[in-house]
């Protein structure tokens, strides 16, 4: 891919993070478990896509509705299994990996949801919520070391010390997006996928959650694949952005250019949809 | 010249747990016929409630409070008009009456024949076991109950045609599953103006759309604005959205309209801190540091007794605090609820 290329030597001094090559995910359409068809046409999702990511950077990928970005974010923490292609994490090869290696290079990698509503436990305690990973990774730390730490995660995002103890109901959509930020820093990651983490926000509270973000990654040094079906939310934060259609990349290339230079026409569709405000 | 829709001082007052609670509170508004406004607010603002009480469909045990007029039909157009004449509808029993002194039977008529609506999610709105064409064939038939099948028939076909929907006789047997998002939507449009509505209330519409799609109904809702003299609310909390469909704006903040003007003016120079901080909050293609507003929307149960806004202002002064700030005028067509104006 031509503009690939040319956005990989754009940022040639980047360590690679994570490398995708030709990653590929196809489902059978139609047929489930009330069809007597056994094999239905079968609709790819992700076709073949590859890419790199560099350390500290915002990759993000932004698409239409289907377009298989979701999938593709899956694919990449091994949350879906692709079809074929290769994946590697820190130079080592994740798709060869099972049991507890894999769990082990999972606790580098995680992710952030959209729906703040339907991705915590609505019986949990914020504290059991956030303290979880530590847990299951780190068995050896004792109940007051777990506890510490989890409420000063909890505090640097910005929630009161005492959401420990409070459930999920008791707060607004912004404050459920900063438990899961949370619950995925926790056990200091360094790569973060964060799917359309402020779509289901308010404008105002989305903004507070996007500048935490970035705040957090400067000062964790954390790695972000963003995606989002918003050219101005990703505007705001990508050093690279990948345009994805119909299960491949239309395009390719560092923010700036792919948002006022774009190459390729869906691009400019993409971005001439977008409702402008009037300059103040 | 008379509004299509005069609002006066609307209080919807809601029983909760907690008490009574006002999610509309003393909302004052007017849209002509042709023209758009565009109401804007944050989840729990009170703009969908204020919707559901132009269309008399709030939630039991809700108590109303205020007026809204149905202006008369002085410049509806001949197309809608002709349409009118030949149906056996009755004529007008709402027009110069308080919407919110209806009976059922007077609602019925103003729903669909006067006011419309269009939700954000069509398929929650659309039944999902009734083909689309009968869907709006029953949308006509409630309020022409004297139709011949046939016209009816062909009403809808027409009702789908306007909407811009392609080869409308194939969409009008086809169930909402089998249509795409854009496509239900425009079905949504099509029912909701089969009945010749004057006054078309569009809840966040496009909001679950992809953005190309989003831009076919924001035209889509602009051409029959123009062809049918149609008055249309348009709530969002999307300003750019606003920018692009509304003649005027409102902005709504714990239930009450704290900013009005046209649209160019409020977008470009915001006279309430709240929108000011909106905008700010607001990603556009330009990156920018974006400065969020701190805190969140107030619950109604516990809102500050002066200034809603108050607390989260980076502006607040002493008064602030001690009473709800009256709107202000800024020029003949703009005011703000703020102190400083």
């Amino acid at each position: 891919m031509p503009s690939h290329q040319t956005a990989a030597t754009a940022m040639n001094n980047g360590e690679i993070i994570l490398e995708a090559r030709e990653l590929r995910k196809s489902y059978r359409r139609g047929g489930g478990v009330f069809s007597n068809e056994a094999e239905g046409p079968r609709f790819t999702a992700v076709d073949d896509v590859s890419l790199e990511v560099q350390r500290g950077e915002t990759f993000a990928v932004v698409g239409e509705s289907g377009c298989g970005k979701t999938t593709l974010a899956r694919m990449l923490l091994r949350l879906i299994e692709p079809d074929s292609g290769g994946l590697r994490f820190e130079g080592r090869d994740l798709l060869g990996l099972s049991g507890a290696k894999l769990r082990a290079e999972r606790r580098q990698m995680q992710m952030v949801f959209q729906d703040p509503f339907a991705s915590l436990d609505p019986r949990m305690r914020v504290g059991e919520i956030v303290g979880e990973p530590l847990a299951i990774h780190h068995p050896e730390l004792s109940r007051t070391e777990k506890q510490e730490r989890t409420a000063a995660m909890l505090q640097r995002v910005g929630l009161a010390a005492d959401a420990l103890k409070r459930y999920p109901h008791e707060f607004s959509g912004g404050q459920r997006q900063r438990i899961g930020i949370a619950r995925a820093l926790i056990l200091r990651p360094k790569l973060v996928v964060a799917d359309e983490p402020v779509s289901a926000l308010d404008v105002s509270v989305g903004a507070q959650v996007l500048l935490l973000l970035q705040e957090l990654q400067s000062e964790f040094g954390l790695t972000y694949i963003f995606i989002s079906h918003s050219l101005p939310v990703v505007a705001q934060v990508a050093t690279r952005i990948a345009v994805m259609r119909a299960g491949k990349f239309a395009e390719v290339g560092i923010s700036q250019q792919v948002l006022h230079q774009p190459a390729h026409a869906y691009t400019r569709e993409l971005l001439a949809a977008v409702p402008a405000l009037p300059s103040q | 010249m008379t509004s299509l829709l005069d609002v006066s001082g609307l209080t919807v007052e809601l029983p909760t747990p907690a008490g009574w609670v006002r999610p509309v509170n003393e909302v004052s508004l007017r849209i002509d016929a042709g023209e758009s406004l565009g109401l804007v607010g944050e989840s729990g603002s009170g703009k969908t409630m204020l919707a559901l009480a132009l269309m008399g469909l709030l939630p039991p045990g809700a108590r109303v409070k205020g007026e809204a007029l149905l202006g008369k039909n002085a410049n509806e157009v001949e197309e809608v008009k002709e349409v009118k004449e030949k149906s056996a509808r009755e004529p007008g029993v709402a027009l110069g009456k308080n919407l919110f002194a209806l009976n059922e039977r007077e609602w019925r008529a103003v729903r669909g024949g006067e006011i419309a609506m269009v939700f954000q999610e069509p398929m929650t709105s659309l039944n999902p076991v009734m083909r689309i064409g009968a869907q709006i064939e029953e949308a006509i038939r409630a309020h022409e109950s004297g139709l011949a099948a046939g016209d009816v028939k062909r009403r809808a076909a027409e009702a789908l045609r306007r909407a811009a929907v392609p080869e409308p006789e194939v969409r009008a047997g086809q169930f909402p599953h089998q249509l795409s998002g854009g496509l239900r939507q425009r079905a949504m449009i099509a029912m909701a103006m089969a009945a010749g509505p004057r006054l078309l209330i569009a809840d966040e519409p496009t909001t679950a759309l992809d953005v190309t799609v989003q831009k076919q109904i924001l035209d889509l809702l602009d051409r029959l604005r123009g062809e049918l003299r149609l008055g249309l609310l348009f709530i969002t909390h999307d300003l750019g959205v606003v920018a692009q469909v509304a003649d005027r704006v409102a902005v709504i903040y714990a239930g009450r309209i704290i900013e009005e003007g046209p649209a160019r003016e409020v977008l470009a120079a915001p006279r309430h801190p709240y929108t000011q901080g909106l905008l700010n909050a607001s990603p556009t293609l330009e990156r920018g540091k974006l400065s969020p507003i701190p805190g969140s929307v107030p619950q109604l149960t516990a809102l500050p007794p002066g200034c809603a806004f108050e607390p989260r202002c980076s502006l607040r002064r002493v008064e602030c605090t001690v009473a709800v700030p009256d709107l202000r005028v800024v020029d003949a067509t703009h005011t703000a609820r703020c102190i400083l104006v």
